[in-house]
């Protein structure tokens, strides 16, 4: 009986210890995966639905968003692009090929020493425009445009 | 089992050059077989970079990233020894993570 006592009094301490602890990540296991996919953006059929969603939709155009691109794509299953930002305080980028059937192809966030930087290849459906919104820390949306041929279309094959 | 991640970290001066290639299929579900049916959609939709425990990038993608994605980003600051941790989950709950330390 004392025992048992004994055992409760143990585990019930235990736990107070610990809880604190719960829920801040000390004990977690590696973190996995922090935001939920932003379904309604990358769904998003046009390109301005797709602004919208993401939250961009009044984006200003920045020349300190520089995107490097081929003018020429051949094969639209592989077109590289990298983009940077100039813009302080950048805390993501975002690439939307306008004529794409689904025009967001990506969203990254950066924080901590990464730099707003990414190069990244994408599938393209056809000739058009690929845009690339920086969000900054104020919460503004800035945007650069640059256009892409692509001779054969990467999407459907 | 999805292939091991591959993560290559270069440093130059301050910036290290951070590449990561991940092995993955990413089925756009427009893709049809010789029947006419289509492939389902099968693509990674987020990814996260740590570094030293401390996630550093987070990004979120769409059937339109090429086929075995390879993404290259820029960090400051990082030096020998420091572990770089790269996670991925697709849309249909598959995962994989891989770690590197940089030499």
């Amino acid at each position: 009986m004392f025992q048992l006592r004994r055992t409760f009094l143990k585990g019930g301490v235990s736990a107070a210890l610990l809880s604190p602890f719960i829920g801040t990540g000390l004990l977690a296991p590696t973190r996995l995966l922090a935001a939920e996919w932003n379904k309604n953006a990358f769904t998003a059929l046009t390109v301005n639905d797709a602004l919208k969603a993401y939250g961009s939709a009044n984006a200003f155009e920045s020349r300190d968003i520089v995107i490097n691109a081929p003018e020429i794509a051949e094969n639209g299953a592989k077109v590289e692009v990298d983009i940077t930002s100039n813009i302080p305080n950048t805390r993501s980028l975002a690439i939307f090929a306008d004529k794409n059937p689904m025009p967001l192809c990506s969203a990254i966030e950066f924080s901590g020493p990464a730099l707003p930087y990414v190069r990244v290849q994408l599938k393209m459906a056809e000739t058009t425009r690929v845009r690339a919104v920086a969000k900054t820390a104020d919460g503004k949306s800035h945007v650069a445009f640059r256009e892409i041929k692509v001779t054969l279309g990467g999407c459907g094959g | 089992m999805a292939d091991r991640i591959k993560i290559r970290a270069q440093t130059q001066g301050e910036v290290t050059d951070i590449r990561i290639l991940m092995q993955h299929p990413m089925e756009t579900g427009q893709r049809k077989d010789d029947q006419g049916q289509r492939f389902p959609m099968h693509f990674i939709q987020t990814f996260m970079v740590s570094l030293n425990g401390k996630p550093i990038i987070d990004g979120q993608l769409n059937t339109s990233i090429s086929k075995n994605p390879l993404f290259a980003f820029k960090a400051r600051g990082i030096k020998t020894g420091d572990r770089l941790l790269v996670a991925w989950k697709d849309n249909l709950g598959e995962q994989r993570q891989d770690e590197t330390t940089v030499t």
